[in-house]
């Protein structure tokens, strides 16, 4: 079959009734390519506005696009759904096998609704979807687990992707993920609790096939040439060799690492947990998502003894970057590589967000430090850098035995507003933010960023690129400029759909070339104009959802703690807050 | 004469640029050409296992193939006549690794002919080809 013509062909399942069917949209994927930008557009059609993210009217969307498997490096999946951490639209991408497994599957997108009424699993196998009892897997204590059964139980090793929930998940914490291939996650804004309240403990997909490209000399070309980028580029090379980890010892030297819960930009262990460190000492394997060279997941051995059992040690391996060394080592003071990896290993066993995760145990310490919350409610003493207590913690944020718990696994923002310490619950919009405090850019994008993510803008790469060429800050509404035509082109990388890491490589010159082989041509100008379309259409959606940049609290602690560009200026930040309101006004009129 | 071979299993990341190469040979995108696979040893940790065809000079699958549609090559391994094969799957079964893969749309197999296309692919030098008498 033709490319466009299989990558326009989106797989209904619907829980509820336990049926699926395919239906061709073709008119969405040549208006919107494919990936966030179709996937916007699913949303737009399956879910009400007043929806419970958490009720059967909520669903999930997965997108590929037409470059999945096409090229090296477009490899990622899109995942969409209403957030029930924040309770808006939401975006999370993951790649490990999962893009390729869809796309060879035969199908651009994947939409899933309904409430299944007892625990089950879906298996899409080519043309094929079976509903699978899921009561054995439900309630496992690890997502480890669950991927080696399924492993075992489904067919079709090396075209398959494995993607499901842990425990964290089933229990509907609000900040709960979907890991993939043991090492790739949905992580972000709460899916896992999403598939949790559809009873879905996972999804498998296999896929085989294989798909015609109109202008085979030309693809073949094209091919060589980003392989050779790929490969050579100095744009990939940091997530070749220390992978992002790289960033710990960065951002530590212009004091912009987050640490003890952004108390302070720099951490004195900094050398003890930094990529460098890690490459040297524990680093084991490496590994890539289907369709990518560069193999940016870094995977580290952590070998443990048994205490009553000499002689027998556990070995355990678990995939780092800077993420994750943010979250569970700087920002909660464990300067000690196992502890890190210990912590981790629960973690990534519950499905939960490591950096939602991470937050919320930060903001906890600190309230036990004031008195805000106590033993009682812990039930454990805490302090930083004590990566035990950490562990009891993050198992009852899953098992929530009482009522702050509860509160806990619903994200640092609702657990402060009940317990106080507001002004250092570090949250955007409800949203736990990652691991940089570069400077006003960053904050800024953290509110108007359509996700609310590091990675809708990567303004944290503005903020030092402005540090290192000594310019002064541009004025406000230059920064929502700036920010606002950075994560527009996003959105074409993104429903293309490219990793964003690759971002350096797929410039829009190449994406023209790119798209040539499958008898599609947009020019540069084309293109921007649809990122910014798709821009448009998210946000729109998230404020016809009742969402405002006007209201979003920005947490003291951001504003109080120095960044490479000094402390940052409220009033810096909240004018371009309004300058941003006043292009979401502009585009929501233009749009009727 | 040359054959494929994986050089150190151990430096594979799992990539599958490989099996991408090998279907890209026919303009097609995807894995239902490929002759290689690759996939991990039990969980990513694990590492990856690679199959394919590994040029033997008495090939299993050439001597049970009732059409005579396989023949065997200088220095080793199989050339599939399309013609003549009947989509039996008795080659199938007879190799000992598993490295006569399934085309699923033609049903037909998909075997190695050490053309050496998806060494060009391998970021990783895990594969090279070799000369063979
Ligand atoms: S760079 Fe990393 S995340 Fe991106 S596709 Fe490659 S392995 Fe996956
Ligand atoms: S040597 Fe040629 S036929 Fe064999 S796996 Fe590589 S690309 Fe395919
Ligand atoms: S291209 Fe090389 S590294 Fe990638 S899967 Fe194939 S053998 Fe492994």
């Amino acid at each position: 079959m033709d490319w466009f013509k299989s990558l326009s062909n989106v797989l209904y399942i619907d829980l509820t009734r336990k049926t699926y069917w395919v239906e061709s949209r073709e008119e969405l994927f040549s208006k919107w390519l494919g990936g966030i930008g179709v996937a916007t557009q699913l949303y737009k059609e399956e879910v009400p506005r007043n929806a419970d993210p958490l009720g059967p009217e909520n669903v999930i969307i997965f997108a590929v696009g037409p470059l999945t498997g096409l090229y090296p490096l477009a490899s990622k999946t899109i995942a969409v759904f209403k957030s029930p951490l924040n309770g808006y639209f939401a975006e999370s991408h993951a790649g490990g096998r999962s893009a390729l497994a869809i796309r060879f599957a035969g199908y651009g997108a994947i939409v899933i609704r309904g409430v299944s009424d007892r625990p089950i699993y879906v298996v899409i196998e080519d043309d094929k979807v079976r509903f699978r009892d899921g009561a054995t897997l439900w309630g496992m204590r690890s997502t480890e687990t669950v991927g080696r059964i399924l492993r075992e139980v489904t067919s079709g090793p090396g075209y398959r992707a494995i993607m499901r929930i842990g425990r964290a998940g089933e229990r509907l914490v609000r900040y709960a993920s979907v890991v993939t291939e043991t090492y790739r996650h949905f992580g972000r804004l709460g899916l896992g609790a999403v598939m949790g309240s559809k009873k879905l403990k996972a999804i498998v997909v296999v896929g085989r096939k294989g798909f015609k490209v109109p202008d085979i000399p030309t693809y073949r070309a094209v091919y060589d040439e980003i392989y050779q980028l790929a490969v050579k580029s100095p744009a990939m090379k940091k997530y070749h060799d220390l992978g992002t980890a790289a960033n710990i010892l960065a951002l530590n030297s212009i004091k912009a690492l987050p640490t003890r819960n952004f108390s302070s930009g720099v951490f004195e262990l900094a050398g003890e947990v930094s990529g460098e460190k890690l490459a040297e000492t524990i680093l084991a394997r490496r590994v890539a998502c289907a369709g990518c060279p560069t193999a940016c997941v870094h995977i580290a051995a952590l070998r443990e003894p048994y205490p009553e059992e000499p002689y027998f040690y556990k070995v355990k391996f678990l995939s780092y970057d800077h993420e994750p060394l943010y979250a569970l080592a700087t920002n909660l003071g464990i300067g000690s590589r196992e502890g890190f990896l210990k912590l981790l290993d629960v973690v990534e066993e519950e499905g939960l967000d490591v950096i939602s995760t991470g937050v919320v145990l930060a903001w906890a310490t600190e309230a036990y430090i004031n008195g805000l919350i106590s033993e009682k409610e812990l039930l454990t003493k805490l302090g930083w850098g004590d990566y035990e207590s950490y562990i009891k913690v993050v198992r009852n944020i899953v098992l929530q035995p009482n009522d702050f718990y509860k509160t806990l696994a619903l994200g640092v923002e609702e657990v402060a507003k009940k317990y106080g310490g507001l002004d250092y619950a570090l949250a955007f919009n409800k949203v736990e933010p990652a691991g940089y405090h570069t400077g006003p850019l960053y904050i800024i994008s953290l509110i108007v960023g359509s996700r609310h993510s590091h990675l809708d803008s990567g303004a944290y790469s503005i903020d030092q690129e402005l540090l290192a060429s000594k310019k002064p800050l541009p004025t406000p509404q230059e920064a929502v400029e700036r920010i606002v035509e950075e994560e527009s082109w996003r959105q074409v990388l993104t429903s293309l759909v490219i990793c964003l890491f690759a971002r350096g490589i797929y410039k829009p010159e190449i994406v023209e070339k790119c798209l040539k082989p499958l008898g599609k041509s947009l020019s540069t100008e084309e293109l921007k104009k649809l990122g910014r379309d798709i821009w448009v259409e998210k946000q729109l959606i998230k404020y016809s959802e009742g969402f405002n940049v006007l209201n979003v609290r920005i947490p003291k602690r951001v504003l109080e703690t120095p960044t490479p560009h000094g402390v940052v200026d409220e009033n810096y930040v909240r004018e371009a807050l309004k300058y941003f309101d006043l292009i979401i006004n502009l585009s929501r009129k233009l749009k009727t | 004469m040359r054959r494929l071979v994986v050089v150190d299993v151990n430096k594979c990341v799992g990539c599958q640029l490989c099996m991408l190469a090998c279907s890209r040979r026919f303009g097609i995108v995807g894995y239902s050409k490929s002759a290689i696979w690759v996939r991990s040893a039990g969980g990513f940790e694990r590492g990856f296992t690679i199959v394919v065809c590994r040029a033997c000079k008495d090939p299993p699958c050439a001597r049970v193939c009732p059409t005579n549609a396989l023949r065997v090559r200088d220095g080793g391994g199989v050339i599939l006549d399309m013609s003549k094969c009947i989509g039996c799957g008795l080659c199938r079964d007879a190799c000992d690794i598993g490295a006569v893969m399934w085309d699923y749309e033609v049903g037909k197999p998909v075997i190695c002919v050490h053309c050496g296309f998806c060494v060009n692919y391998c970021p990783h030098n895990v594969l090279a080809l070799e000369e063979v008498s």
